[in-house]
């Protein structure tokens, strides 16, 4: 009876969630279940993030641009999977992004503000983009107001903060050498760890699935100690990539158009960056069209644009640093110890087998001193013989 | 009749012989010199990532199979240079592992092949010449048709390189020989062609000796250019793209590739190039970051023990003289102690 009542009730948010966003139940759970894979959650979890999904209470959102080319929006937008956008803009209320917002001036910096004060405490901050601090901030300015004051502001009651891309996350392509603007991430102006999701530009998912964990769990997912979440970026790029068999069996291509790399052979040797870079472009592609969507798989080595110190600071040509080894076990160590010493039990029965051949070899000497002795009697015997007749 | 006093007369007549065969000069053999156009390998232990390339490169131009020492069997996983492998990366380990040619709580890669020894005493050991090394390359090649299956040089090789095919009635012997079946189709060792880092590099061994010195006085930290794969020398740097095309055979003998210098960190050495004077110099020379001996490197003489063994043997066989001597008074001992047979006596 119970479970009866819990189907319908679930029946009866989603049509009001198939009503909401336009999209059949199946899309829906799709979508749900794609999230909960995305989280590496298991089975079942999709089931909650439905049902959190469906309780309407849309996080309001605020979104701010500093430093940055959209990309990061841009991203989002091309999610291709069932009407994400939909999902995008009506799972959370998105109540300020210059993009994508239809008002402007004055009317935009209202909503901005109505929204920070309705939601207090409660809203989802998310930047994009770095932050000019040199010059006290006047690189970058919204509305009269400097990134940094900004920021601040918005960060001050927000519940949780998320910075988007590599700009936001560490500084990314506007904190390149020399740095004239003084760029710094969102974590280095606020002075508090904030959750990123660095990428130039990063999967949308891993975006979608951080804000889909905080509406369903209430908090954000867990992170490494650089703010990443570790369902995303707790792998080198190297451990999961689709050409790595190529590395393991040293293929390698050589120049862009020689035959290892039209015939797909890893691309180490022209710079990839993967075996330094942690992020999970290789087992989810970019625009939901297959494996083959995202650098590698198309042919161009990984410049590591996720990682600090690698994207945008190191040459494309120039070779990873190997972060990481194979599992140790399957070294062979300097000195291995092969076979076993001598059990008791083979060592009685080699002393056994010994005593025995002993025993026989000291057996055959005395037979054959026998038979040396036996013929020696025959011999005078028959001397005897000779004699008696010739007498 | 065969007192004490005969024997000793013996012995003496027997050490006057070999003072007798002394008088034809015997020299003691100085250890060999690798040649001028030795060719061997540069292993850098510093840069090597641990990716096994190599060894399954190697595998792959010796058509050897895999050997599996894990429960799964997926991967070749060999424990030592074996019948059927001839290169292995070994590791070192100590502690928590954390940190890369860090001898206390690091690991370390170390390469385990051939080292083409200048005077290699698998050679000497072996009695039907199936092992000999090449007058021009210095290669230490095998033959498998004059091999009488005596494993000599299994024992006689201070590094336990050369392994027999225990498991096969008509074994062969197995080593690295620089993959010199490659060579004529101007290919060179598999490992260095296809290791990632540089970490193992093919060449003359007296420019990779050059470029093992040049890495050592380098500061560690400092950015300096590795090459990959094949160690040009100089002279043929300056023919580069002088090629009859790509891929084919450059008149120097090897195919035209493109060139893989790269930029890398110089790793901290242990100021010591490996094979220079070990055992009188060999032909593969490595460079570590773990002191040799702890990643499985002998601290061997500036001699090889070949020039030991061959002087005391070629002094004792000299001319057959000593045998014969020691054969004559061993028969004249005998002959001595022969007593006349009983039954002749009673019979006449």
């Amino acid at each position: 009876m119970q479970q009866a009542s819990f189907i319908h009730e679930t029946n009866r948010a989603a049509d009001a969630v198939e009503r909401r966003l336009q999209i059949s139940r199946r899309e829906f759970l799709q979508f749900c279940s794609g999230v909960a894979a995305t989280l590496g959650l298991p089975a079942g979890a999709e089931a909650a993030i439905a049902q959190a999904v469906e309780a309407a209470k849309r996080p309001s959102v605020i979104w701010l641009h500093f430093q940055e080319c959209t990309g990061c929006s841009e991203s989002l937008l091309r999610a291709e999977h069932p009407t994400l956008e939909k999902l995008i803009l009506d799972i959370i209320s998105l109540d300020y992004h210059e993009t994508l917002m239809v008002a402007a001036g004055h009317q935009a910096e209202k909503a901005r503000k109505d929204a920070m004060a309705a939601n207090k405490g409660k809203y989802v901050l998310v930047v994009e983009g770095a932050i000019p601090t040199k010059d006290k901030g006047i690189y970058c300015k919204v509305g009269g107001h400097t990134a940094v004051d900004l920021v601040k502001e918005c960060a001050a009651d927000a519940a949780a903060v998320i910075a988007i891309g590599s700009c936001a996350s560490w500084g990314g392509m506007p904190a390149t050498d020399p740095n004239p603007t003084g760029a710094s991430s969102v974590g280095e102006v606020l002075g508090k760890p904030v959750v990123t999701i660095p990428g130039c530009p990063p999967s949308p998912y891993n975006f979608l699935a951080t804000v889909v964990h905080f509406l369903t769990f209430g908090k954000l997912p867990a992170t490494d100690k650089l703010g990443r979440p570790l369902f995303a970026y707790s792998r080198l790029i190297h451990e999961n990539c689709e050409r790595r068999a190529h590395f393991d069996a040293g293929r390698f291509a050589m120049e862009f158009g020689d035959e290892g790399h039209r015939k797909g052979y890893c691309l180490y040797k022209l710079g990839c960056k993967g075996p330094e870079t942690y992020a999970n472009c290789p087992t989810l592609g970019f625009g939901d069209v297959g494996e083959v969507s995202w650098p590698v798989g198309c042919g161009h080595p990984c410049f590591g644009c996720s990682e600090k110190g690698v994207g945008f600071a190191k040459p494309i040509h120039a070779m990873a640093k190997m972060l990481n080894v194979a599992p140790p076990l399957q070294y062979a160590r300097i000195v291995e110890e092969q076979g076993k010493g001598a059990t008791f039990a083979s060592a009685a029965a080699l002393a056994a087998i010994a005593g025995a051949a002993a025993g026989g070899a000291a057996m055959l000497t005395r037979n054959l001193g026998m038979s040396h002795k036996a013929e020696e009697l025959e011999k005078t015997q028959d001397k005897a013989g000779k004699n008696k007749a010739e007498v | 009749m065969s007192s004490r006093r005969d024997f000793l007369k013996g012995a003496l007549a027997a050490t006057g012989a070999m003072v007798g065969a002394g008088a034809t000069p015997v020299h003691a053999r100085d250890t060999y010199s690798r040649p001028p156009e030795a060719m061997g390998l540069l292993y850098d232990a510093t840069l090597c990532v641990g990716c096994k390339a190599c060894m399954a490169a190697c595998k792959e131009a010796n058509n050897n199979p895999p050997e599996f020492n894990t429960v799964d069997k997926l991967w070749d996983t060999p424990l030592d240079t074996s019948g059927y492998t001839f290169n292995i990366i070994k590791m070192y380990r100590n502690g928590t592992m954390e940190t890369k040619d860090a001898e206390v709580n690091g690991y370390a890669f170390m390469k385990t092949s051939c080292m083409h020894c200048a005077d290699p005493s698998c050679v000497s050991a072996c009695p039907v010449s199936a092992m000999i090394k090449n007058p021009v390359n210095g290669i230490v090649e095998y033959n498998p048709d004059k091999c009488i299956g005596c494993r000599y040089c299994v024992v006689a090789c201070p590094f336990g390189i050369p392994k027999y095919q225990l498991d096969d009635p008509l074994g062969r012997i197995g080593k690295c020989e620089l993959c010199r079946h490659r060579h004529k189709d101007g290919y060179y060792s598999a490992c260095a062609e296809v290791c990632p880092t540089g970490a193992t590099l093919f060449g003359r061994t007296e420019d990779l000796l050059a470029e093992a010195k040049r890495r050592l006085a380098l500061k560690p930290g400092t950015v300096t250019k590795f090459p990959r794969g094949r160690l040009r020398p100089a002279t043929e740097r300056m023919l580069q793209g002088q090629a009859d095309g790509k891929g084919e055979k450059h008149r120097h003998g090897w195919r035209d590739e493109p060139d893989q210098i790269y930029e890398g960190t110089v790793g901290k050495y242990v100021q010591h190039v490996y094979g220079e004077k070990e055992y009188g110099g060999t032909q593969v020379l490595k460079l570590s970051g773990v002191t040799f001996e702890k990643v499985g490197m002998p601290n061997l003489p500036p001699y090889s023990s070949a020039a030991t063994s061959e002087t005391i043997q070629h002094s004792l066989y000299g001319g057959m003289l000593m045998p014969i001597a020691v054969l004559g008074a061993l028969t004249w001992v005998a002959k001595r102690n022969v007593k006349p047979d009983d039954d002749s006596g009673e019979q006449s």
